[in-house]
C-alpha cells in the first residue's frame, strides 16, 4: 500500500530526493502530515501545481487517493 | 498538415534537422526556424559548465504535442517542427529547435515565436545550471511570462 511522490525542479532539493514512496493515505492533508515540516513549507508555495497520475488537480483538498497513485509537485517552469 | 514533435535525451544536429524539415515541405514557400543553444559564458557564480533540463514524462511531451496542435490551428502551416532536449547539455549544444513551414512568411515567423514563447514559460521543463562546480536552479523570468501574454 503506497503512494509515489515526485518532486520536480528545486523541490528535489527541498525533499532531498527526486521521488519517494510513502504509505497510502487517502487525503492530501494526510499525505502532508507524513512529511517533514521543511518540505511541507516548501510545498505550500501557491505557485506549485499538483498532478495526480499525470492530470493537473484543481482542488487538492477534494482528492481521494487510491493505492499506487503518483503525486507530482510541479514548481513554476523555466524551460526553453 | 503535420507536426514533428520530439523530446530528445541525446544531442541532435540542428542543421540536418532543419534541412530535412525544409525538404519534407518542398511546396511551402517559406521556412522559419529558431535554434536555442546552451550559452557559453558566465552566470553570477562563474563560467557555466553545464545545463540540465528536467522534465516530467506524463506531462511534458503531451504538452508539447498540444502546443504544436494549437500553432497548427492558429496559422496556415504546411508543417511544424518542435524538438526539445532534456537531460544534461554543455555550452554550444542545441536545446530547442522550432521550425514552421508556410506558404507565406508571416505565418511561419509568428508560429515560431508563438511556440518559443510557450516553450519558455508554459511547458513542463525545469532548468538548472552548473557553475563554479555546483548546480543551481534557474527561476522563471518575469519577461518570459510577459512574452506569453502577447498571444492571449
Amino acid at each position: 500500500m503506497a503512494l509515489r511522490l515526485v518532486f520536480l525542479g528545486r523541490l528535489e532539493d527541498a525533499a532531498g530526493e527526486p521521488e519517494r514512496d510513502v504509505i497510502h493515505a487517502s487525503s492530501y492533508a494526510q499525505v502532508l502530515a507524513g512529511l517533514e515540516s521543511e518540505l511541507v513549507a516548501a510545498l505550500a508555495d501557491p505557485r506549485i501545481k499538483l498532478a495526480v497520475n499525470g492530470e493537473i488537480v484543481g482542488d487538492r483538498n477534494a482528492l481521494v487517493l487510491a493505492d499506487g497513485d503518483e503525486l507530482a509537485f510541479l514548481p513554476p517552469v523555466s524551460g526553453g | 498538415m503535420t507536426a514533428d514533435v520530439r523530446l530528445l535525451s541525446v544531442s541532435f544536429d540542428a542543421a540536418a534537422e532543419t534541412a530535412a524539415f525544409a525538404s519534407a515541405h518542398a511546396a511551402a514557400g517559406g521556412i522559419a526556424s529558431f535554434l536555442g543553444q546552451v550559452r557559453a559564458g558566465a552566470n553570477d557564480f562563474g563560467d557555466v559548465e553545464a545545463l540540465e533540463l528536467q522534465h516530467y514524462a506524463p506531462l511534458t511531451l503531451p504538452a508539447m504535442q498540444a502546443l504544436a496542435a494549437q500553432a497548427m490551428a492558429r496559422w496556415a502551416l504546411a508543417g511544424l517542427l518542435l524538438l526539445h532536449r532534456q537531460g544534461v547539455m554543455h555550452p554550444g549544444e542545441p536545446i530547442v529547435l522550432v521550425g514552421a513551414a508556410a506558404r507565406h512568411r508571416r505565418d511561419a515567423f509568428a508560429a515560431c515565436e508563438f511556440a518559443m514563447d510557450h516553450l519558455k514559460s508554459e511547458i513542463w521543463f525545469w532548468k538548472r545550471e552548473k557553475a563554479g562546480g555546483s548546480w543551481r536552479w534557474v527561476e522563471p523570468r518575469e519577461q518570459d511570462i510577459a512574452d506569453l501574454q502577447r498571444w492571449q
